[in-house]
């Protein structure tokens, strides 16, 4: 049997990362995943391939330039069918607002000077915040302790970054960094529209409201994100987010990676306190001297390792993370091209209208109850591909919140939240309905059962303050590391969580290059 | 059901011996421990410490927090809770243990009765049902809170074989750490041959309603040697003289403790003969491999032998260039060994090296004024007093 210097369980877009940062980095890897085919959240079918072949995530908006570059994902498939995506924020009467560039540089639509001015200030500190952040992305977390392996000269970086942010904007960057994103929009900005799909971005795939303390903060992670380049930009892969998937796993089997699909991994073997190799549900065992787990904290740490092999203290960390998914996933097939009263459909379209309608939304689904009037994020996909008016098209919508625990049962949660949905798209696209032809809505808990992400939670544990940086997943193994030796976190449940990155996967990578011995 | 909500009215509750005891508490003196009302002294401290090593002594062990652990996973369970290999403890024996945190501070310390194969008691003297009940996830196990379902009791002294056998019960062939059984009005008594007094003795273990005719019975099989109710104050003098130490006054838990250089590991409680590094993984395993791979520990747990008769409680221990090295947990004079004698973490590593001796700073109170004593300590043995009685087997008849 071939030997293998480390395994990487789970072929999702970070798994995928990390195992081909480690091949680069001398080491011979094994990608077990359990899915047919890897790319997790970024698996599915081109345009043609029906609504149940849609993948979840449906824009790119976090691809961590490294494993872009890195992975040289532009010479296995990649390229983008869009840059700079614009949105508009739907309205029910045709008064769309559209916001052009990244984070929306430009604003069309009817809207007040005052608001346009305050917009620009608004968002040009935002992004300078934002930017100051972007250098802990690509680090292990720090940790205060001795011998914690600091990137000292990246932290200082960052410290010289924030420094130079000057002392008053230091201190408004110390005002906002906890706060909640409502009061901020609100203390700036009056109109509706605007603040709608600003809030709602804010809390997208997170389970906060946008009066949740710290919600600001999960926008300026956002807002770190880049696309094509370009800081805060939101892309569309050409040929659908499956070629994203496709083209992470062409790099990974060039670059040496031994990939194995359809290889469901049971449990973790640890022998003298050491991680030494997996065993598949088949019964199969493979050995290596570091595993890597892709998969999230929870799933690693309780199911795959065992709480035996753990401390008590720990196992309570472990279980304590949060990771309650707020976010139902809707595909539609459509007959016919859908009319949101004239919006551009190559656009992403948002049906959040104020801050309240939002926060309103969340409100349920903490008493378990679906949302009457959801909030969603509509991508057509179809639209960037050139299908015309009478071709079919699909739709892809994160709609929030879905409860993570329904106080009636799964399925009739599933069935409201549909329902629910279908009235608001209704009331945006007069006669939608009439042309659907397959829908299918998931879940978190569908989204948990397909994906194996705890809680439906796409970062694989919720991002907000509580859980990010050096308490991503929690403070023990925030820098990727575990207490069982050779036993190593590359999730999107560490840091900097979930989002088509890699980001995690890398930087879980770099770290055991830098800590293992070759 | 009582209804809860009215616990207020009642802040103490009395055990099942109470009503014998209180009938004996002359001085009216008592305590709480642990939720209940326990007597520190009924009559005289000394003429109880006495009964406990010359003749007989009855003392109140129902407030000592017991943990009923069963199901098959139970003895990997407590392998993973507890530092010493439980795989190795027979069915009907007892040993003495110890737990602690991820960080391998001690949590508490404790006997642990195997009751049969899967069946274990956990016996210790702060509550950890959280701690017991997160440390079983993934295990085949259930755990609960006994402590008001037997009602317990120490017989401790030279004459308590003796006692027992008037009583009816038969305890020559018990060894230390084991366990009998013996039919007591329809019911099951169990007796351990356990104590916290270094002396010969037993630990009865009842159901609560039988707990008053045991007691009568007991007394009344004591009374041709004097058999005598202690209290918890006697019985102290009695555990210090045996070296055992108390969790609060002699190491606080790590989930109690407030300031960080408070908490002990099993190494600084000279706990560490406890530990099994081969048996699999336990709670603090990894943390104390790395404190005896570096030899981090800070403390050192020690026994104290001190000049003069004043007890040197809580005395600041220096060495003679008038630095701190350690502090006494517990302090006694001993009347069995004459002299002072005291229990005591010594900063490493001056508990071997300490320039000029170790000195306990004494205070004195004499007549409302406090006298400054700085006496010359020296660490010796512990247990400062183990008669070869309490192991002998047959036990003597005194």
């Amino acid at each position: 049997m071939q030997s293998f210097d480390a395994i990487v369980i789970g072929g999702g877009t970070n798994g995928m990362a990390c195992a081909t940062r480690l091949t680069k980095g001398g080491k011979r890897v094994l990608l077990l995943d359990a899915a047919d085919r890897p790319g997790g959240a970024a698996i599915g079918g081109d345009g043609a391939s029906g609504a149940s072949q849609m993948p979840l995530a449906h824009l790119l908006m976090m691809l961590d330039p490294r494993v872009h570059a890195g992975m040289d994902l532009d010479q296995h498939g990649f390229s983008y069918a869009a840059t700079d995506l614009a949105t508009t924020a739907l309205s029910a009467t045709g008064d769309h607002l559209v916001l052009e560039g990244p984070a929306g540089a430009s604003l069309s639509g009817s809207l007040s000077d005052t608001d346009r001015d305050a917009w620009a200030t608004l968002r040009k500190r935002l992004l300078t915040y934002a930017e100051a952040l972007v250098p802990f992305r690509a680090l292990t977390p720090p940790r205060i302790a001795r011998k914690a392996g600091n990137d000292m000269l990246g932290l200082a970086k960052i410290g010289l970054g924030l420094r130079r942010l000057g002392r008053d904007e230091f201190r408004e960057f110390l005002r906002l960094f906890l706060i909640n994103v409502a009061d901020v929009l609100e203390d700036d900005l009056t109109d509706e529209r605007l603040r709608g799909v600003l809030a709602f971005d804010a809390v997208l795939g997170s389970w906060l409201g946008p009066r949740s303390p710290n919600s600001l903060l999960v926008y300026l992670n956002r807002l770190a994100g880049e696309a094509a380049g370009t800081r805060a930009a939101l892309a569309l892969p050409k040929g659908g987010m499956g070629t994203v998937a496709d083209a992470m796993a062409r790099s990974a089997a060039a670059s040496g990676v031994t990939l194995q699909s359809g290889a469901r991994v049971e449990r973790i073997l640890i022998e003298d306190d050491r991680a030494t190799g997996v065993v598949l549900t088949t019964g199969e065992t493979y050995r290596a001297p570091t595993i890597v787990s892709a998969a999230g904290p929870k799933q690693t740490l309780l199911e795959l390792v065992g709480a035996r092999h753990l401390d008590t203290g720990f196992v309570r960390h472990t279980r304590n993370i949060r990771s309650r998914g707020g976010a139902a996933k809707l595909h539609i097939a459509l007959t016919a091209r859908p009319d949101f009263r004239g919006a551009d459909l190559a656009t992403r379209l948002v049906i959040a209208p104020d801050i309240n309608a939002v926060e309103t939304a969340f409100n349920a689904t903490k008493y378990g109850e679906v949302p009457e009037r959801p909030v969603m994020e509509i991508v057509i996909p179809t639209a960037h591909e050139g299908a015309g008016a009478d071709d079919p098209h699909l739709l892809s919508a994160i709609v929030q919140f879905a409860p993570h625990d329904p106080r009636d049962g799964l399925d009739k949660a599933r069935k409201q939240m549909l329902a629910n949905t279908l009235g608001v798209l209704e009331d945006h696209a007069p006669g939608i309905g009439g042309l659907i032809s397959e829908s299918e809505l998931l879940m978190p808990q569908d989204i948990e059962a397909r994906y194996g992400m705890a809680g439906g939670n796409w970062h694989h544990g919720e991002l907000s303050v509580e859980q990010m940086l050096f308490l991503r997943p929690f403070a023990d193994v925030a820098q990727y590391s575990t207490p069982i030796a050779g036993l190593w976190l590359a999730s999107a449940g560490s840091h900097p969580g979930g989002g088509i990155s890699g980001a995690a996967g890398w930087n879980a990578a770099e770290r055991i290059l830098s800590r293992v011995a070759a | 059901m009582k209804d809860l909500r009215h616990h207020f009215e009642a802040p103490l509750r009395t055990t099942a011996f109470h009503e014998r005891i209180a009938a004996a508490n002359v001085l009216n003196e008592w305590a709480p421990w642990a939720g209940y009302t326990t007597a520190t002294v009924l009559e005289d401290a000394e003429t109880e410490y006495t009964a406990i090593r010359n003749t007989a002594s009855l003392y109140d062990l129902c407030p000592m927090i017991k943990y009923r652990i069963t199901g098959s996973g139970a003895v990997d369970y407590l392998n993973r809770l507890t530092l010493r290999d439980v795989s190795r403890l027979p069915v009907d024996a007892v040993h003495y243990t110890a737990w602690c945190d991820d960080q391998g501070k001690l949590l508490d310390d404790g006997t642990l009765f195997r009751l049969g194969e899967t069946e274990f008691l956990l016996c210790c003297q702060e509550r950890h049902l959280p701690w017991l009940a997160d440390s079983a996830i993934g295990f085949d196990v259930s755990i609960r809170d006994a402590t008001d379902e037997i009602a317990g009791l120490s017989l401790q002294g030279p004459c308590t074989a003796a006692v027992l056998t008037e009583a009816g019960f038969d305890v020559s062939a018990l060894k230390p750490f084991r366990i009998a059984r013996y039919p007591f009005q329809g019911s099951t008594l169990t007796i351990s041959r356990t104590g916290f007094t270094g002396d010969l003795g037993y630990e009865l273990w009842i159901e609560p309603g039988l707990a008053l005719p045991l007691w009568d019975r007991l007394m009344e099989a004591g009374s041709y040697c004097g058999i005598r109710t202690v209290g918890s104050t006697a019985l102290n003098l009695a555990r210090i003289e045996a070296g055992f130490i108390t969790t609060n006054a002699d190491f606080v838990p790590a989930d109690q403790a407030v300031r960080e250089d408070r908490v002990r590991s099993p190494y600084e409680m000279a706990l560490d003969w406890m530990i099994d590094f081969g048996k699999g993984h336990f709670n603090g395993r990894r943390a104390l491999l790395k404190e005896r791979d570096t030899q981090s520990g800070e403390w050192a747990f020690v026994a104290l032998d001190i000049e003069g008769n004043v007890a040197a409680d809580h005395a600041i221990l220096y060495d003679g260039r008038d630095r701190e090295i350690g502090q006494v947990t517990s302090a006694a004079w001993s009347p069995v060994t004459k002299s002072s004698i005291a229990l005591a973490h010594m900063r490493r590593p001056y508990d071997t090296k300490a320039k000029g001796g170790i000195w306990a700073e004494i205070y004195a109170l004499r007549e409302l004024h406090y006298v400054k004593l700085m006496m010359k300590a020296e660490i010796v043995a512990r247990p400062f007093f183990a008669p070869p009685r309490r192991r002998a087997t047959p036990p003597g008849r005194f």
